[in-house]
């Protein structure tokens, strides 16, 4: 049966009271949330300078509740230090044989299913940087140390180049890397994959993450 | 896909020929504590009325369906908030329908009305766009539109759009710009340029009088981005209004021929897999070869340095108008110019320079009003609106305020709305006293080119002086006039 994994966190409302976030379970294909899940903050208004009414704020809390589908396998396996990619085997296919990283459940050309690839070995020995971008800006509910070290990673024998960001050193153009994963408490997002410079000790990883 | 049939290249053909007959813009703005959406697009319709000597009753009774551009209502927490616009517009009953496709939502818009007009279904559609994101506060402004990425591969890391171009840019700066100097001092011009130009268009949010110097000091956003090199984050609203043959010459007089071509590429940069590049009229299958050898790492293609669906775009709107070289036979374009380098790589996917030679056609002086090498009228001015960094981005308006711009020059309106001492008053602005007429003289075609983000949409809107057609019935005709050479005077 599916669980859709989510840490309970907590979280004040208007009243100062502490409030448990709820949690999702699936019980027989149906969406279970049991707890709290959103927070009324009535609205405020808003004046201009002069006191003239403008309009009013509306506040929203609100948790999403959304399903990895056919992706699924690819963000269980990031937590058990494993990277899967997808190939289509689809012998009539005019691309056979190509490995997609983004992992893709259905093929761009044929649309067939794609067979699921264990991709970590691969990865290890050729992953190197396309490009790279250092920002210290970021949007609401980003869990990134700042600043990102974004870094898009190119494979030898995958047609794709997978978006990722590093979590030791500084990237450049052409840089050799080696996944890391967070296998201790796992997010179970993307952000479970990070990136270091070959070479780099397993001591100076960040919390959480092994090789 | 990486390789195209034959019927996937077809030349997009259209049951009847498409005029465009006027167009409207409100003033652009940051924010607009005071004003609700839809009195900046009455105040769109009002001019497009205007223009065209019309009610804006008159012009209503006209119109036959109803396309909507608006990008991303989640900012305004109401859906089917373009039911509320067609409603303040009084235009019920009739049909209408949002469209929605990034920063090309305003282009799109323009594609889907003009299909109605050449369909037959409608004899006069509206396209009208508007985007309000003054709405939220910055940082949560910055996690909605990074929802426009891959919600699970990319929005979680960081939640911050301008981060998944970012490396984009930064891979052109060092395989085509060789991270030079000189490179990074050409893409400061082009915002010296488009600010520039905004200080004589009383619809734009950002006039300045810039520096090279002060872009380059200007803070770090994404290296090598600086805050001067993006466009604007903007309200405001935008509208064109198209119809077929006999019933625009009923609207108007000089009712402009319009033809929209559109492409796509994958919503994440991540999945560009490897290609030949598609080649525009005005290309070899053999120029290309050494492009890996003249700037190393710049072999794959689209990779991260080009925008395969501006290509597309830029090839069936070629097709479609007859185009054979961009700066040939066009007499001005807007471009969206999202970043200082995405504007050179634009110029590079829709064949003003070939790859990797984009930045010759600032350098050349070609790109602007009057070329400063030479003093002379540049050659094909881009972005003379002051474009997304001068004038504006409100995203679903965005496209519509390019081809507006781009009309007012065919129709020789540019100076009398530009230069109207009344509008700069309506606004609270005073009219420069240096104010310059941008006018492009003789302008018979134009080119806008709306884009989405990383590059997941983009049109190509081109406008043709009906007098100075290229193409007639399918067919290629024999040029009516010759691009002028050297001279608008």
């Amino acid at each position: 049966m599916a669980v859709a994994k989510k840490k309970t966190t907590k979280k004040k409302n208007t009243a100062g009271k502490v409030v448990k976030r709820g949690t999702v379970k699936v019980v027989k294909d149906k969406y279970v949330p049991s707890g709290s899940f959103h927070v009324a903050i009535p609205n405020t208004p808003i004046f201009d300078e002069k006191g003239k009414l403008c309009g009013v704020t509306n506040p929203r809390d609100m948790t999403y509740m959304h399903s990895y589908g056919g992706e699924a396998p690819f963000f269980d396996a990031l937590a058990k230090g494993v990277l899967l990619g997808t190939k289509c085997v689809n012998p009539d296919c005019e691309f056979k044989g190509s490995i997609y990283l983004p992992y893709r459940i259905h093929c761009p050309d044929c649309l067939s299913k794609m067979k699921k690839v264990t991709l970590t070995g691969l990865v290890k020995k050729t992953a190197r940087v396309h490009t790279f971008m250092i920002t210290e800006r970021t949007g609401a509910f980003n869990t990134l140390k700042k600043p990102i070290k974004f870094i898009n990673i190119e494979f030898d024998g995958v047609c794709t180049i997978l978006m990722s960001y590093l979590s030791v050193g500084e990237p450049e153009i052409g840089m050799r890397v080696v996944p890391i994963f967070r296998t201790k408490n796992p997010t179970y997002t993307i952000t479970d994959l990070s990136w270091v410079p070959l070479g780099t000790p397993k001591s100076k990883l960040p919390a959480g993450f092994t090789f | 896909m990486i390789k195209f049939s034959k019927e996937q290249l077809k030349i997009p053909e259209m049951s009847r020929p498409v005029y465009l007959v006027t167009v409207g813009e409100s003033e652009f703005r940051r924010a607009f504590p005071h004003k609700r959406t839809e009195e900046l697009c009455v105040d769109a319709m009002q001019m497009a009325a205007e223009l065209i000597d019309m009610s804006p009753a008159e012009l209503k009774r006209y119109i036959h369906t109803c396309y909507y551009g608006h990008f991303a209502d989640h900012f305004g927490d109401q859906l089917l908030g373009e039911s509320v616009i067609h409603d303040r517009l009084g235009l019920d009953p009739l049909g209408n329908i949002g469209v929605k496709t990034g920063g090309a939502t305003g282009g799109s818009t323009m594609w889907e009305a003009v299909k109605a007009v050449a369909s037959g279904y409608s004899d006069c559609a509206l396209a009208l766009g508007w985007e309000r994101m003054d709405e939220v506060p910055t940082d949560e402004g910055n996690h909605l539109i990074s929802c426009a990425a891959d919600k699970d591969w990319e929005t979680p890391l960081g939640h911050i759009y301008t981060g998944y171009y970012a490396v984009m840019a930064q891979k052109y700066w060092q395989v085509f710009g060789k991270s030079e100097d000189s490179f990074r001092r050409t893409m400061a011009e082009i915002a010296v340029k488009n600010h520039g130009y905004a200080c004589y268009n009383p619809f734009a949010q950002a006039p300045m009088k810039i520096t090279v110097e002060d872009v380059l000091k200007s803070p770090v956003v994404a290296y090598p981005l600086r805050a001067l090199d993006c466009c604007l984050m903007s309200v405001g609203a935008s509208c064109c209004i198209v119809a077929d043959e006999k019933t625009a010459r009923k609207m108007t007089d000089k009712p402009l021929r319009i033809y929209v071509g559109a492409g796509s590429h994958t919503l994440r940069p991540a999945d560009r897999r490897d290609m030949d590049i598609p080649l525009l009229p005005n290309e070899t299958p053999s120029q290309y070869k050494d492009l890996g050898e003249r700037f190393p790492g710049g072999d794959r293609y689209p990779g991260f340095t080009g925008f395969l669906a501006a290509r597309m775009a830029a090839y069936y709107a070629y097709g479609m108008a007859g185009v054979t070289d961009p700066c040939e036979d066009l007499d001005m374009v807007e471009l969206h110019d999202a970043f200082t380098i995405s504007d050179i790589q634009t110029y590079e996917d829709i064949g003003i320079r070939p790859y990797g030679e984009g930045r010759d056609y600032v350098e050349s002086g070609d790109c602007y009003h009057t070329n400063p090498n030479t003093g002379k009228p540049g050659r094909l001015p881009a972005n003379l609106s002051g474009g997304l960094i001068g004038c504006m981005h409100a995203v679903g308006a965005t496209g519509l305020m390019q081809i507006s711009e781009c009309a007012l020059h065919i129709w020789n309106k540019h100076a009398e709305i530009h230069g109207d001492p009344k509008r700069w008053k309506a606004y609270g602005k005073k009219k420069p006293k240096d104010w310059q007429d941008l006018t492009v003289r003789n302008c018979k075609r134009t080119l806008a080119i709306s884009h989405a983000g990383v590059g997941s949409h983009v049109t190509a809107t081109i406008l043709v002086d009906p007098d100075h057609l290229l193409k007639k019935s399918g067919k290629k005709k024999k040029k009516a006039s010759s691009k002028r050479k050297g001279g608008k005077k």
